[in-house]
C-alpha cells in the first residue's frame, strides 16, 4: 500500500485516496469542432507507461482535495507531488507524455 | 504404553511440571507445557501424522517449523476448527484436540492409498491431460478428485472468536528474534529508534532455541539478557508469535500475531485471538534466517526420514528422541552437528552418508573423533519401511550421482538428511528486491533492494552466529553501512547437491512432500517442454501448496536445471508472493463483519416504518422502506394496495436518502449549465427544473431535480445510490477542470428529512397542514417550490413529481422528520394517507414509462437510447455532449427504450430476460435486446415491463419472443408510457 504524501494533510495511506488516472490531460475547449477521433483520444486514450507517470489524485478520505502525483510504475517510486495548476517540478524523464 | 517414551530426562525449554494432555486422532497423549503438536507427537513415539496430497503415502514430521510440508492437521472441531495448520507450530494446550488431514478413514489405513499403488497412471499434469476430456469432462471428475484430494475442512458455521486490527508505525522493524534479529533490535533501540521486533516464536532466541548450549557461540545469558534489555526500552516492542507474511509497498508490511492461539478454550475473553498487524516502517531488518532443504531419493518421504536441523530442535529444545537409532545424510557440515548432539543425548548414529568426496571441516572431525562412521562419496539411494522407515540404501556414488558400487543396508528409525540451506529471502523478494544464485552456498540470496530494507544473518548466507550478530547490529544500527555479504563471512560449507539416480518412474524420490511432485515429474515436465520454471511450477504443482515450497523449490529448480543441461541460476527461480505464511480469514477481518462490516444509513423516519413492519431494501447504505405488509398480504398484494391508493387517493413515501448536495457561488448557473445537458439559465428563483447528467462519454450518469433556492444558491437532488458518486464528480471538474468557477459544494442530504405526498388527494391534504403556504394550482404550480410550515415546522415544499400524480416534496430539517410523517399521517382531510415504498414508487414511475438510473441504464446507455432527446439543449456545451455525435452513438444498431406488454396479462417477465425477434429455434439465437424492469400494474390489471431493444420504437406493434426456463413468452413492443401518456393528472 502506497504512502501518498499529500500536499495538505502529509503523508497518509494510499487507502484514503482515490486514483483519477493520467494527469494533464485538459477537457478541448471547443469539443465540437473536433472529429470523433480526436474526440475518442481525449474521452478514451490514456498512456500507460512503465516507468515515471504523472497522474491525479484525490485525498477523498481526507482533505477533498485534487493533486498531482508523479510516481513510477515499476518502482511505486513517488518522485514528486504538487498541487491542481501548479507545474510539473521538471519536465524530464517523465514517460508517455 | 509408557508415557512420552521418547522424552530426555532432562533438558530442554519445556515445563516438566505441567503436563498436558492432548488428543491425536482420537488417541489420548501427554506431553509438557512448551511443546509443540509435533514435539509432543514425536515424545510418544508418535512418526505417521498424515497422508500426501496426491498419492496418500504416509507421511511424518519433516520439520520443526514454518516450512512443514506433511504434518497438517485440523485443529479443534466445531466453529472454531481451523484446517491444515503445521503441527510444528502449534504450541501444546490442555485438551488440544487434532486429526490428520488428507486420510480416509484413518491415517493408518487410507483407502485412498490405492493412488499409489497405481501411481505409474497419475504423472505430473494428469489432471490436465485425462479429465480435460471428453470436452466438458472435468466438471464431471471435479467433484470426485477434490473429494479424494480435500485438504482439511472449513468450518460451516460463524467463527466464535474475535479478531482484531493493528496499525503500527516504527523507524524499524525487525522481522526475526534470532541472533542477528536480537542484535539488530539492541542496537536500534539504544539508538533511540521506535522499533517493533516480530518473531513467530512464543519468545526471542531463533536458532539458539535448538542448539545445545555449549554450540551457540554466543555467551551464556546472551539471549536472556538481550530480552530483557529490548523489554524494558519504552521505544521498543516485541511482538512474539507473530509472523510477518507480507512485504507491500512503501515498507508497509502485514504481521499475524496469534494472541491467545497457544492458551486454546482457556484463553481469556478479553483478548482476541488473531491481532492483523499493519505496519509501516521507516525502514526495515530482515533477519528471518535460512530453511534447510531435504536430499532427494528414492522413498525420501517416509514417516522418520526428518531434516538434521529439526533433530537437534526436537532433541535440544524439546529434548525428545526423534528415533534411536540413526542414518545421517548430508552434503554440508551443518548435519554433522546434529550428529554429534544426538549422538550426545544416546541415539546410535549408524553412519554420516557425505555426497561430498572428501568432507572436511571441524564439525567433521569432530564427528569422527566421537567415533561416528563416515561415509564420503555416498548417498542413500533408498529407504524401506511402510508407516516408519525401517532401512536406509547406501551406496557409493560417482561425481555425477549416478550410482557406482554395491549397496549397503543400514538398519535404523530415523533418516536425518541435510541438502543444503535456503535463506529465507521470501520477504525481501516481495519487496521488489532481487535475488542472487551464489553458487558455492547453492543458494538464492538477497541482492539488489529496491525499497529500504537491509538483510542481516543467515538470510545472508552468513556462516555462524557471531556473524549473524555482527550484520545484525550494523542493519539495526543506520542502514548505511555495506552489507556484510556471504562472500565476507568465513568459508562458506563447501556442498555437493547430488541427486543419486534412480530407476525411473518406479522409486520414488520427492522434491514437494505437500504436493507429490516427484524428480521424475520434474524431468518428465521439462521433457514435455515445460521448460520456463513458471511453467513447470503450475503444470507440475511444484511449491503451490499451504508450504509454499519452502523446502522443495530448490532442489526441483536444481532437478530443472540438471534436465535442462544449465545452471541453476540461467533457469531462475518462481516469484515469491504474500503470503509468506497463511492468514486466517478471520484475521483478516478484524472486526468488519456483522453489523460492522458496513455502516447502515437510516433516515429519522426509520423507527416508524419499523413499527409498521415495512420490509426493507438495502440502497447503497441506506435502510429504505420496500413495502408495508399489512397482516396476510404478499409482496404483490402490499404493492398493489399501495400504487392504487397513490392513484386513487394520496400516498407518502420517505425520500429522505435521495442526495441532496446544495451550489453555492456566483458561477452556479455556468457550472449547471456545464454538467447538465438542459439549459439553466432562464430559471427562475421559486422554480425547480429536472436535470440529466452525462459522463464524457455520452452515457447517463444520474438525474434528478434541482431548485433555484436564491440568487448564487441551488440545490440539487441525486438518485440515493449515486450521491456520493455525483458529488465526487462535480467536485472533481470544479477542482481540477474548472478553479476558475466561484462555486461551492456541500452535502446537506443528512440534514433533511424529506417525504413525497402523491396521489389525487395529495393538495387536499397539504391545504389542511400549511396556513402560510398558497398552495392553489396557480399559485404553486408544477416545478415550483415554497417555503413555509408545515405542520407547524418550517419546511420547503416542491411540487415535482415521480409518479405522474400531483405530488408535493416535503423536506424539513432532520430533526422533525419524524413529527412532520406523524403529522401528516394524523392529518383530518378526509383522505387516508397510505405509507409506500420504494417498489410501489418504482411501479408507479414505469406505468409513466420514466426511466430509472441504474435500471434502465448501466453506463451504457445514452440520453438518445431513452428517448430524451428533449432534454439535450442545442445551445450551448455540456459533459458529454460531443460523444451524442459519434458515429457509434447514432447507429441504428444502438438498442433503445421501449415499453412491453405480454401476450397473457398475468405474466412478469422476469427483468434480465433475453429479447428475440423470432421464436427459439436453438443456439444461437439472434438476440435484440433484454428487459430492464418488469412489474404486475395493478391500475391497468396487466403486467408491465420496460425494455432497451435494437431499433426500439420502429418495431412498435411488433411481437417478439423471450425464451425462458420453461417456455417462451410471446410480447409486443408498445410505447413506454403506459398511463396517462399526455401527463394531464400531473397538472391537476
Ligand atoms: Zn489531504
Amino acid at each position: 500500500m502506497l504512502l501518498i504524501p499529500c500536499p495538505w494533510c502529509g503523508h497518509r495511506d494510499e487507502s484514503e485516496f482515490t486514483c483519477g488516472g493520467e494527469a494533464h490531460i485538459q477537457r478541448p475547449p471547443d469539443p465540437a469542432a473536433l472529429d470523433d477521433a480526436e474526440w475518442a483520444d481525449y474521452v478514451f486514450m490514456r498512456t500507460n507507461p512503465k516507468g515515471r507517470h504523472r497522474e491525479r489524485w484525490c485525498h477523498s478520505h481526507g482533505c477533498g482535495r485534487w493533486f498531482n502525483v508523479e510516481r513510477h510504475t515499476v518502482t511505486h517510486d513517488i518522485v514528486a507531488v504538487y498541487r491542481m495548476g501548479e507545474t510539473p517540478p521538471d519536465d524530464g524523464d517523465v514517460d508517455g507524455s | 504404553m509408557t508415557s512420552q517414551p521418547f522424552r530426555l530426562p532432562d533438558g530442554g525449554a519445556i515445563d516438566r511440571a505441567r503436563p498436558v494432555s492432548f488428543s491425536f486422532n482420537g488417541e489420548l497423549l501427554t506431553g509438557f507445557s512448551g511443546d509443540t503438536l509435533a514435539s509432543a507427537l514425536l515424545a510418544n513415539g508418535v512418526h505417521l501424522v498424515g497422508r500426501s496430497f496426491k498419492y496418500h503415502r504416509p507421511r511424518g514430521i519433516l520439520s520443526a517449523g514454518t516450512e512443514e510440508p506433511n504434518a497438517l492437521v485440523q485443529l479443534e472441531s466445531g466453529n472454531r476448527s481451523v484446517p491444515n495448520l503445521k503441527a510444528t507450530r502449534i504450541e501444546l494446550y490442555e485438551g488440544l484436540t487434532a486429526t490428520s488431514v488428507n486420510c480416509w478413514p484413518s491415517v493408518r489405513f487410507d483407502a485412498g492409498a490405492v493412488i499409489d499403488v497405481a501411481h505409474r497412471l497419475v504423472p505430473a499434469g494428469f489432471y490436465y491431460k485425462t479429465f480435460m476430456w471428453p470436452h466438458g469432462g472435468w466438471h464431471f471428475y471435479e467433484r470426485a478428485i477434490r473429494r479424494m484430494a480435500g485438504m482439511g475442512r472449513a468450518p460451516t458455521g460463524r467463527d466464535p472468536d474475535r479478531y482484531e486490527r493493528m496499525n503500527a508505525h516504527c523507524d524499524v522493524l525487525v522481522v526475526g528474534a534470532g541472533p542477528a534479529g536480537m542484535a539488530a533490535a539492541q542496537a536500534a533501540g539504544r539508538d533511540g529508534a521506535r522499533v517493533i521486533l516480530a518473531d513467530e516464536r512464543s519468545q526471542p532466541g531463533g536458532s539458539l532455541l535448538n542448539m545445545a548450549a555449549n554450540e551457540s557461540g554466543t555467551e551464556p545469558g546472551w539471549s536472556s539478557g538481550v530480552t530483557a534489555e529490548l523489554e524494558s526500552m519504552k521505544n521498543v516492542r516485541v511482538l512474539s508469535r507473530t509472523t510477518v507474511t507480507g512485504y507491500f509497498d512503501h515498507n508497509f508490511l502485514i504481521a499475524l500475531e496469534q494472541v491467545t492461539d497457544h492458551l486454546g478454550p482457556d484463553a481469556p475473553a478479553r483478548l482476541p485471538r488473531q491481532r492483523l498487524w499493519r505496519i509501516r516502517a521507516g525502514r526495515v531488518v530482515l533477519a528471518t534466517g535460512a530453511l534447510e532443504r531435504p536430499l532427494v531419493f528414492a522413498n525420501n518421504d517416509r514417516p522418520g526420514v526428518m531434516l538434521a536441523g529439526a533433530a537437534r530442535a526436537y532433541v535440544n529444545r524439546f529434548a525428545v528422541l526423534p528415533g534411536r537409532r540413526a542414518v545421517v545424510v548430508t552434503n554440508n557440515d551443518s548435519a554433522y552437528e546434529a550428529a554429534l548432539e544426538l549422538h550426545v543425548r544416546g541415539v546410535a548414529v549408524a553412519a554420516i552418508v557425505d555426497h561430498r568426496g572428501r568432507p572436511d571441516g571441524r564439525a567433521v572431525r569432530g564427528a569422527e573423533e566421537a567415533g561416528l562412521e563416515v561415509m564420503p562419496g555416498h548417498a542413500v539411494v533408498d529407504t524401506n519401511g511402510r508407516r516408519r522407515v525401517r532401512a536406509a540404501a547406501v551406496a557409493r556414488i560417482d561425481g555425477d550421482g549416478a550410482i557406482a558400487g554395491p549397496t549397503r543396508t543400514l538398519a535404523c528409525d530415523l533418516i536425518l538428511m541435510s541438502g543444503g540451506w535456503s535463506p529465507a529471502a521470501h520477504l525481501f523478494s516481495q519487496s521488489g528486491g532481487r535475488l542472487r544464485y551464489h553458487a558455492a552456498l547453492e543458494a538464492f540470496l538477497p541482492d539488489h533492494p529496491r525499497q529500504s530494507v537491509r538483510c542481516a544473518g543467515a538470510i545472508n548466507g552468513a556462516a555462524d552466529t557471531t556473524a549473524c550478530m555482527r550484520e545484525g547490529r550494523s542493519a539495526g544500527l543506520d542502514g548505511s553501512a555495506a552489507p556484510e555479504a556471504a562472500s565476507a563471512s568465513p568459508t562458506p560449507p563447501a556442498q555437493r547437491q547430488v541427486f543419486a539416480r534412480h530407476r525411473a518412474g518406479e522409486a520414488r524420490a520427492f522434491v514437494d512432500f505437500q504436493n507429490d511432485v516427484t524428480a521424475a515429474d520434474i524431468t518428465l515436465a521439462a521433457r514435455e517442454g515445460y521448460e520456463s520454471v513458471e511453467h513447470l511450477k503450475r503444470y507440475t504443482t511444484l511449491g503451490m501448496g499451504t508450504d509454499q515450497g519452502k523446502t522443495g523449490n530448490v532442489p526441483g529448480l536444481a532437478i530443472l536445471a540438471g534436465t535442462l543441461g544449465e545452471a541453476v541460476p540461467a533457469v531462475g527461480t518462481t516469484t515469491f508472493r504474500p503470503p509468506y505464511e497463511p492468514v486466517t480469514f478471520g484475521a483478516i477481518a478484524g472486526r468488519d463483519i456483522g453489523a460492522l462490516a458496513d455502516p447502515v444509513r437510516r433516515t429519522p423516519m426509520h423507527a416508524w416504518h419499523e413499527a409498521a413492519g415495512a420490509v426493507f431494501e438495502d440502497v447503497g447504505q441506506w435502510k429504505r422502506p420496500f413495502y408495508y405488509p399489512q397482516p396476510g398480504e404478499n409482496k404483490r398484494a402490499a404493492v398493489a394496495r399501495e400504487s392504487l391508493a397513490v392513484r386513487n387517493a394520496v400516498g407518502i413515501m420517505d425520500v429522505t436518502t435521495l442526495g441532496k448536495i446544495l451550489i453555492c457561488g456566483s458561477d452556479s448557473v455556468e457550472f449547471l449549465n456545464r454538467v447538465y445537458t438542459n439549459a439553466w439559465d432562464s430559471l427562475a428563483v421559486g422554480r425547480c427544473r429536472y436535470g440529466l447528467m452525462l459522463g464524457e462519454d455520452g452515457m447517463v450518469l444520474d438525474d434528478g431535480v434541482t431548485a433555484h433556492l436564491s440568487p448564487n444558491q441551488f440545490l440539487m437532488t441525486t438518485t440515493t445510490g449515486n450521491a456520493a458518486r455525483v458529488l465526487a464528480w462535480l467536485e472533481d471538474w470544479l477542482q481540477t477542470e474548472w478553479p476558475d468557477l466561484n462555486v461551492y459544494l456541500a452535502s446537506v442530504t443528512e440534514q433533511f428529512a424529506t417525504m413525497a405526498l402523491a396521489g389525487p388527494g395529495a393538495r387536499q391534504v397539504l391545504v389542511g397542514l400549511v396556513d402560510d403556504i398558497d398552495v392553489a394550482p396557480a399559485a404553486f404550480p408544477f416545478m415550483a417550490w415554497r417555503t413555509g410550515r408545515v405542520a407547524g415546522l418550517p419546511a420547503r415544499v416542491f411540487r415535482i413529481s415521480y409518479s405522474g400524480e400531483v405530488a408535493y416534496e416535503i423536506s424539513v430539517p432532520a430533526r422533525h422528520g419524524m413529527d412532520l410523517w406523524t403529522a401528516v399521517l394524523q392529518q383530518r382531510s378526509g383522505y387516508e394517507v397510505t405509507p409506500f415504498g420504494t417498489e410501489a414508487m418504482h411501479v408507479l414511475r414505469a406505468e409513466k414509462g420514466y426511466p430509472m438510473i441504474g435500471q434502465e441504464t448501466d453506463g451504457t446507455v445514452t440520453p438518445l437510447d431513452l428517448g430524451m432527446q428533449w432534454i439535450l439543449s442545442s445551445k450551448k456545451d455540456f459533459l458529454g455532449r460531443r460523444s451524442l455525435r459519434r458515429s457509434a452513438m447514432l447507429a441504428s444498431s444502438r438498442k433503445r427504450l421501449v415499453g412491453l406488454k405480454t401476450e397473457d396479462p398475468e405474466a412478469v417477465v422476469p427483468e434480465g430476460a433475453q429479447i428475440l425477434p423470432t421464436p427459439p429455434s436453438g443456439p444461437p439465437e439472434t438476440m435484440i435486446g433484454h428487459v430492464t424492469s418488469s412489474y404486475w400494474s395493478a391500475t391497468l390489471r396487466r403486467s408491465i415491463a420496460l425494455a432497451l431493444v435494437i431499433g426500439g420504437r420502429d418495431r412498435e406493434f411488433h411481437t417478439v419472443h423471450i425464451p425462458l426456463d420453461h417456455g417462451t413468452l410471446r410480447a409486443e413492443i408498445c410505447d413506454p408510457r403506459f398511463y396517462d401518456p399526455e401527463g394531464i393528472r400531473l397538472h391537476g
